[in-house]
C-alpha cells in the first residue's frame, strides 16, 4: 500500500521524458479512463445518497435519523461491531502467529481456511448458522429446550458478522509477521524477558500499524454486512435490524428520504475509514515502511 | 579476568554497583557432552561433544548445514537437543530457560527492535527485569549511556535503528547483549550482512571487547579467515560432527582430515599410492615420506603455496603448465599431472619464466598424506 501511494509521487518528480514514460496523448488517454471510471462508479453513487438524503430538506434527515427504529439499528450495529471486531482481533493474532512463527501440521490447511470467508457467499455463511441454530437446525431443539435464542437475535447476528470479517486482521498480518520471523523475539526472550512481555513490548508494536489497518477495514465490513446478517436476523424492527437491513426495508416501503439519510451514515462510516486509512499511511508511512523492511 | 584491566577501561562501573569487578563478570565454562539434536528425521547434530573454558573465543566454523547455528542455539536454550548435556560451569544448563541462561545474543541480522531508539534497545534487558532485580528508570538510562559509550556509539542514542549503518547497528547489538551482563555472549554469524572493509574493522573491534570484558565467547561463522583471525580455539563442524578443534596454527598448519585440510586455506589434492612406505604417482616414485599411512590408495594434500619447484629435483611431480594466472604478488599455475590428467595448482614468484605448455616438476616442501579410503565430505 505505501509503495502505490509512493509511486505517484516519483513520476511527477522527474518531469522530463524518459524511457518509462508515455507520450501525452496516451497519458491523458489513461488517466481519462481512470477518472472517468471513478466518477461513474464511485463519485456519482457516493452524490446521489447525499442529494437524495437531503432531498426532503435538514429537518426530514435529522427525524429519519433519530426516529426510535432508525437508532435501535444504530446501536445495534455499533454493538455487534464492538463484539466482532475485537474477536476478530484476537483470532487474527492467534492464527497468524500460528501461521508465521512456527511450524505444525494443517498450516496450509489453517492458511486457506482463513480466506474461505471471501470465497463464499455472505447468504451462505448467514444460512449454515440457520441451518445448525436455527428451530429445524442440528441444535435447534437442543437450544429451544434451554431457552438460548441465537438466530433472529443478537448471537447470530455476531457469529455471521464474525465470520464474515475474520479474514481482514489475519491477512494484513499473516505475510508482515511471515516477513518480519522470530528472530526479535528470540532476542527479546535471550535478553530475559517473558512471554507476554515480548509480546507486548516487541512483537505487537511490530505489527501495530498493519493490525491497525486490519481492524479499520475489519470494523467497515462489519457495520456494512448484508448478506449473511440478513439470513439470522429475521428483520424485527427495533430489534434485530442493524443499519443495512433498516436502510432495505425503508426502501422497500418506498420511504426514500429515510433510506438514503440512513444510508448517508454508512457511506459517512465509508469516507471516515478511507481517511483513516489515508491519515495512517500519510503520518506513519515511514514506520510502516520500516516494519516491512528494515 | 583480572580486575586490573576492567577499571581500566571502567566498563561497567563497576564500584557503583558495590560487587568486586569479579561478581559481574560472571562468565562460564561450557561443555556440551554428546549432544544429538533431530529435526524431524533428519539428524543436524550426531553427538557433539565440547569443552569450553571461562573467557575463551571459540569459532564454530564450517560449511550451511554443518550444524554449526543449531549448536549455538541449542547453547543459547532457544533450541533443546534430542539428547545430551549441555553444562554451564558445571551445572545442567538445560534446567534453565532461555531467560534464566543470562545469555548474551547478538543475530546476523542484528534483531534490534525496529520501534525503540538505540538507547531503549540497550536498555531493554533492564527494563524487562522483574521489578525486584529491575535498576531503577535513571539507572538503567545511566547503563545505557555508558555501554553506548563502551560500543563507540556516543550521541546516537536517539536514532532508530533505521537510521544506522549495518556496522553500527552491529554494535548496539553487542551493546544491548552486554548490557544484561551475560555469562556467556553468542555470536551468530556476527560480521554476514557486512561488506568486507566494516567487517575487518569490526573483528578487531570484538576482540579488543573481548580482551576488555572477558566474557567466554562463541561465535558462529563460515568464513576461516575470520575464524582463524579471533579465535583463541576453532571447531570445525561438518555434516552435525566436529572435525577438528585446535587453535587456528593446528587447524591450518595440522589438519586431521582431508575434509579440514581442503575446507581451511586453498588445497590441491592428488591422487597418490602408498607401498612399501614410499609415495607412487603412477609408476614414478616421488620423494615423500609415507609416514604412517597403510598401504594402498591414497590423497597427497598440499598447499600451492607451499612447494619446490625446479626440473631437476629428484622425486617431485612432473607436470605440463595448462593455465597461468596474476594472483596478487605471485602466479598462479595450473598444472597437469599424472596420466590421468589430474590437475594442481601451485603458486610461484610472479617473475617465475614460465610458458603455457611449459613443463615443470614440483615438490611439496609440506602436505598431508591421506588413505583414499577416509571420507571427505567435500567432493
Amino acid at each position: 500500500m505505501t509503495d502505490a501511494a509512493i509511486a505517484p509521487l516519483l513520476v511527477t518528480e522527474q518531469r522530463g521524458t524518459t524511457v518509462t514514460t508515455e507520450q501525452w496523448p496516451v497519458r491523458i488517454l489513461l488517466i481519462g479512463v481512470a477518472v472517468a471510471f471513478l466518477v461513474l462508479f464511485l463519485f456519482m453513487p457516493l452524490a446521489a445518497v447525499f442529494v437524495e438524503a437531503f432531498r426532503a430538506g435538514i429537518g426530514a434527515y435529522f427525524a429519519a435519523i433519530t426516529e426510535p427504529d432508525a437508532l435501535a439499528a444504530i446501536r445495534l450495529t455499533l454493538l455487534v461491531a464492538a463484539i466482532a471486531v475485537p474477536a476478530n482481533v484476537v483470532f487474527g493474532l492467534a492464527a497468524s502467529w500460528a501461521i508465521a512463527k512456527f511450524e505444525f501440521t494443517g498450516k496450509s490447511v489453517l492458511n486457506t481456511l482463513i480466506d474461505l470467508p471471501f470465497s463464499v457467499s455472505p447468504v451462505i455463511s448467514g444460512l449454515i448458522y440457520v441451518l445448525l441454530f436455527g428451530g429445524q437446525g442440528y441444535f435447534g431443539a437442543f437450544l429451544h429446550s434451554e431457552n438460548i435464542q441465537i438466530i433472529f437475535a443478537l448471537p447470530g447476528i455476531v457469529l455471521a458478522t464474525i465470520f464474515v470479517t475474520f479474514p481482514f486482521v489475519a491477512r494484513e498480518l499473516v505475510p508482515l509477521m511471515q516477513e518480519q520471523g522470530t528472530q526479535d523475539e528470540e532476542a527479546a526472550l535471550s535478553l530475559g524477558a517473558s512471554g507476554w512481555k515480548t509480546f507486548f513490548k516487541v512483537t505487537l508494536p511490530n505489527i501495530r500499524w498493519a493490525l491497525l489497518y486490519g481492524v479499520v477495514l475489519c470494523n467497515a465490513r462489519a457495520m456494512g454486512e448484508f448478506g449473511a446478517v440478513s439470513v439470522v436476523s429475521g428483520h424485527i424492527r427495533g430489534k434485530t435490524n442493524t443499519m443495512p437491513l433498516h436502510v432495505e426495508i425503508l426502501y422497500n416501503e418506498y420511504n426514500f428520504a429515510a433510506a438514503f439519510a440512513v444510508a448517508s451514515l454508512l457511506a459517512l462510516l465509508a469516507l471516515v475509514t478511507l481517511v483513516i486509512k489515508v491519515a495512517l499511511e500519510w503520518r506513519y508511512a515511514d514506520q510502516i515502511a520500516a516494519s516491512r523492511r528494515h | 579476568m583480572d580486575a586490573r584491566v576492567l577499571n581500566e577501561v571502567n566498563y561497567p562501573a563497576a564500584g557503583d554497583r558495590g560487587g568486586t569487578p569479579a561478581q559481574w563478570v560472571r562468565t562460564v565454562d561450557v561443555s556440551a557432552e554428546n549432544v544429538v539434536r533431530i529435526f524431524g528425521t533428519t539428524p543436524a547434530l550426531h553427538g557433539v561433544s565440547l569443552d569450553i573454558g571461562a573467557g575463551e573465543l571459540v569459532a564454530l566454523l564450517g560449511p550451511s548445514g554443518s550444524g554449526k547455528t543449531t549448536l549455538l542455539r541449542i547453547l543459547a536454550g532457544l533450541d533443546v537437543p534430542t539428547s545430551g548435556r549441555v553444562l554451564f560451569d558445571g551445572e545442567d544448563a538445560l534446567k534453565l530457560t532461555v531467560q534464566e541462561r543470562n545469555v548474551g545474543l547478538v543475530f546476523q541480522n542484528y534483531a534490534l527492535f525496529r520501534h525503540m531508539t538505540v538507547l531503549e534497545n540497550i536498555g531493554f534487558g533492564l527494563r524487562v527485569r522483574p521489578r525486584i532485580r529491575r535498576p531503577s528508570r535513571r539507572e538503567i538510562r545511566r547503563r545505557a549511556l555508558e555501554l553506548l559509550d563502551f560500543v563507540q556509539l556516543t550521541g546516537l542514542e536517539k536514532r532508530y535503528p533505521s537510521q544506522l549503518s549495518g556496522g553500527q547497528r552491529q554494535r548496539v547489538a553487542f551493546a544491548r547483549a552486554l548490557a544484561i551482563e551475560p555469562r556467556l555472549l553468542l555470536l551468530d554469524e556476527p560480521f554476514g550482512a557486512l561488506d568486507a572493509k566494516v567487517r575487518r574493522e569490526l573483528r578487531r573491534w570484538l576482540l579488543e571487547i573481548h580482551t576488555k570484558t572477558g566474557h567466554t565467547t562463541v561465535f558462529v561463522t563460515h568464513d576461516q579467515e575470520e575464524a582463524l583471525e579471533l579465535a583463541d580455539r576453532v571447531v570445525v563442524m561438518s555434516e552435525g560432527r566436529i572435525e577438528q578443534i585446535g587453535t587456528p596454527d593446528e587447524i591450518y598448519d595440522k589438519p586431521n582430515s582431508p575434509f579440514v585440510y581442503s575446507f581451511i586455506g586453498e588445497s590441491s589434492v592428488l591422487p597418490v599410492r602408498v607401498e612399501q612406505g614410499k609415495v607412487w604417482l603412477d609408476e614414478h616414485p616421488l620423494d615423500l615420506a609415507a609416514g604412517a599411512v597403510p598401504s594402498g590408495p591414497a590423497r597427497l594434500f598440499f598447499r600451492p603455496h607451499d612447494v619446490e619447484v625446479g626440473n631437476d629435483l629428484p622425486g617431485a611431480i612432473p607436470g605440463v603448465v595448462q593455465g597461468l594466472r596474476r594472483h596478487g604478488g605471485a602466479r598462479r599455475v595450473d598444472l597437469e599431472v599424472g596420466g590421468r590428467g589430474d590437475r594442481v595448482e601451485i603458486e610461484l614468484p610472479a617473475d617465475y619464466s614460465l610458458n603455457l605448455s611449459g613443463r615443470v616438476a614440483v615438490l611439496p616442501r609440506r602436505y598431508r598424506l591421506y588413505p583414499a579410503t577416509t571420507q571427505t565430505n567435500l567432493s
